[in-house]
């Protein structure tokens, strides 16, 4: 069983501390989701912990597998099996989906070996299929005049192939219309349920994913820290009530 | 100066010239074997270099001739710096050496060809590709061709591909029929050098309807330090007649500078076709200083493509006299300007005829200090109808301090033509760069992959063999540029 432990992690952008001592423990099969206003830090958590060069980790640690990723290359850290899907994913020109899922697969390689390309190509149409991407995207280059909802589910396509150990997975719901929605969440719900069982760690603002992808833990956070932790249930709560009441709770309690 | 019979081996020379380029990639070209010249013009350049290359090669007196009007024409005019870059100041003359080789007959067999000569072009694959695709390869060691071979069904009809030395000798009609008449001698300054200096390139003449099917390819290498290479090619196509014309060019890394300064001349007559494919991978102390122009008549079509990475400095603008109605002209080229080197590059589009077109696509990528500058002319006069131009041009740009300049000149004349212009200016952000990463490439895979994407529509234009190379050279180039 692997694990991602997030150990009292802070965050700086330039002077700013964003995320303010963080801990959260995920192990394979889990899914742990995080909801929260805007502005508090929810991206910059999944992106620091990729190795983003904007952010400073000012404190803590982030263990793989009970190893330290803090000091790896942002790659290094993707090919030991950390997988960010991104809430804005960016636009590669020119580079088709097939050659660069193609690229980063062989990236996994040890020199001198070649992936096969039609086992590739099988496998490739398998997962678009699955995730209902018409064949013909692999072809275009990668998000570059994609829809909002075509760009969200080209990532689940990209984490389908890479076979992630953990997914950091920033607002994949944002963009999806209600199959969308739908679909993405069965693809990976297929992923949890196959052989590689990825961790999650699913940032959303809506209920609405929770209802295909039932989390095993909703965490608040609020300000760069987890301020509440609960169950399922608890999104239903947020959903229902907004955050105030967990601000004012998470207030009292640390007057 | 030595005689020819003496044997010497190329000395160094202490002067070092400033150049920031150090830790770039190049390790496909750069290497070098010990190599012993018989014949060696000496270093600097006087009238008795010109008349020494010049009785090596046995030439006819008309030839010397147009040498040495060409040498005085390249003393007398000044350096371009009032437009081009100050760095060709740099250029010390004095210090380059005119003419290197082991002989002026090349070999047909590559088992005749001396070994010293040979491992080189072993090593860069060139007999191995010559059986895989070729029609015929040129192989030019410095100063001549060690090796020039065409395979027999295309010699049969009638195809004529040898060196400039032995096209002269053997074609003295055709050669002198066309040769500097599209590029006078006084183009510029180093058409003027080249014409006093030239030696080796290749001489082809294509038959009246007669298509090659598989490419031709010369392959340029710089052995020699503080050497200056200047090639001269003629090709022409006879009316109908199809040819693609592939070049590669390496040299090894050098501390001193080395000048690389050739003349192309293009001949497509009525119906012909040329493809004129250029990759080269100069090393960071080449000064690559090349003049290419081809005339298109009646229906003909010529197409430029070229692939420039490497060099110090690169100028080139290869164009097209659109001469004959309907004729098309085309430049596609990409430059890649890495740390401590310039591109300048372009090209231009002289429309002479009703109802011609020409189509200029230049990509240029800007690494690190690397400069790209383009030039473009474009020139339709006013009495002339059904003219069409596109030209486009996009840069990219690898880190803020890349600098890219573009100077088009589009004289359009008159209301019967159409021009189209179109430029951008992209850049490889971080962000997109850290998204490569977070699938698992290398920062140095994620550029290269991002300058592969920004080319992909004109390398899938490519043969494929060439697209390969150009793609594995772009890797070595983006690798090396990582920090
Ligand atoms: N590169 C950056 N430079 C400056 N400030 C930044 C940068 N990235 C994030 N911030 C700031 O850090 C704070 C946290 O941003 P972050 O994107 O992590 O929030 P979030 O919780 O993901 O919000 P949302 O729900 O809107 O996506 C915000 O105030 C944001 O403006
Ligand atoms: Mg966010």
């Amino acid at each position: 069983m692997a694990s991602l432990e997030i150990q009292n992690l802070q965050i700086s952008i330039g002077d700013k501390p964003i995320v303010k001592g963080l801990s959260l423990t995920i192990r394979s099969g889990e899914v742990h989701a995080i909801m929260g206003p805007n502005g508090t830090g929810k991206s910059t958590l999944a992106k620091a912990i990729a190795g983003h060069p904007d952010y400073t980790i000012t404190g803590g640690d982030v263990l793989l597998d009970g190893k330290s990723v803090l000091e790896m290359e942002t790659d290094e850290r993707a090919r030991a099996g950390l997988f960010l899907a991104f809430q804005y994913p960016s636009e590669i020109p020119g580079v088709t989906i097939a050659n660069f899922l193609r690229a980063a697969l062989q990236a996994r390689l040890a020199e001198g070996e070649e992936i096969d390309a039609s086992a590739y190509y099988k496998r490739l149409y398998a997962k678009m299929d699955l995730l209902k991407i018409d064949r013909k995207f692999t072809s275009r280059a990668v998000n570059d005049g994609f829809s909002g909802g075509e760009k969200k589910r080209c990532e689940i396509l990209q984490m389908a192939m890479l076979e992630p150990k953990f997914a950091l997975m920033d607002e994949t719901d944002s963009g999806l219309d209600i199959d969308a929605l739908r679909i993405v969440a069965e693809g990976v719900n297929a992923q949890r349920g196959s052989a590689i069982s990825p961790g999650i760690l699913l940032i959303t603002h809506y209920q609405r994913l929770l209802d295909y992808i039932i989390p095993d833990h909703v965490h608040v956070m609020w300000d760069g820290r987890i301020v509440k932790s609960g169950d399922k249930s608890l999104a239903l709560e947020l959903e229902a009530k907004g955050y105030d009441w967990v601000k004012q709770e998470f207030a009292a309690a640390s007057a | 100066m030595k005689l020819p019979s003496e044997t010497l081996s190329p000395a160094a020379d202490e002067t070092v010239m400033e150049n920031p380029t150090v830790g770039i990639d190049q390790t496909k070209g750069d290497f070098q074997y010990k190599v012993d010249y018989a014949f060696d013009a000496g270093t600097g350049l006087t009238e008795d270099t010109v008349r020494y290359i010049s009785s090596v090669k046995k030439e006819a007196p008309w030839i010397l001739e147009f040498r040495l009007n060409a040498l005085k024409k390249f003393f007398s005019m000044p350096m371009p710096t009032h437009w081009a870059t100050k760095d060709l100041e740099n250029i010390d003359f004095q210090k380059i050496r005119y003419y290197l080789s082991q002989g002026q007959k090349p070999k047909r067999t590559w088992d005749e060809v001396p070994d010293d000569i040979k491992k080189t072009f072993e090593r860069l694959g060139i007999p191995e590709q010559e059986r895989k695709f070729l029609a015929g390869v040129e192989a030019q060691f410095d100063s001549e061709a060690a090796y020039s071979n065409i395979k027999d069904i295309v010699a049969k009809q009638g195809v004529i591909f040898v060196n400039s030395t032995e096209g002269l000798r053997e074609h003295p009609e055709l050669f002198r029929k066309f040769f500097g008449k599209v590029i006078p001698t006084g183009d510029n300054k180093f058409s003027a050098l080249n014409s006093a200096v030239f030696s080796g390139g290749s001489f082809i003449y294509v038959p009246k309807g007669v298509k090659v099917t598989q490419p031709l390819q010369a392959y340029f290498r710089i052995n020699a330090e503080n050497f200056g290479q200047f090639e001269r090619t003629l090709i022409i196509a006879d009316e109908g007649a199809e040819v693609v014309y592939m070049e590669g060019c390496t040299a090894p890394k050098f501390s001193t500078s080395t000048l690389h300064s050739a003349v192309v001349e293009l001949v497509a007559l009525k119906g012909a076709k040329i493809q004129y494919i250029t990759v080269q991978n100069w090393a960071n102390n080449v000064f690559n200083l090349v003049t290419k122009r081809g005339i298109a008549h009646e229906d003909a079509e010529i197409k430029w493509i070229d692939c420039n990475i490497g060099s110090r400095l690169t100028m080139k603008y290869p164009g097209v006299v659109l001469k004959g109605e309907r004729a098309r002209g085309e430049v596609i080229s990409i430059a890649l300007a890495n740390d401590g080197q310039h591109q300048d590059t372009g090209a231009k589009m002289i429309h002479a005829a009703n109802n011609t077109t020409s189509n200029i696509v230049a990509k240029s990528i800007s690494v690190g200090q690397g400069r790209s500058t383009y030039r473009g002319v474009v020139h339709i006069p006013k009495h002339l109808k059904g003219c069409k131009n596109n030209t486009e041009c996009d840069a990219l740009l690898i880190n803020t301090n890349s600098r890219t300049d573009t100077y088009p000149a589009i004289t359009v004349r008159g209301d019967q033509n159409a021009t189209q212009h179109e430029a951008s200016v992209s850049k490889v952000n971080e962000e997109m760069i850290f998204y490569m990463q977070q699938r698992g490439l290398t920062e140095g895979q994620a550029m290269s992959l991002a300058v592969n994407g920004f080319i992909n529509d004109l390398a899938r234009q490519f043969p494929m063999e060439y697209s390969v190379e150009l793609k594995r050279l772009i890797d070595l180039e983006m690798e090396g540029s990582v920090g």
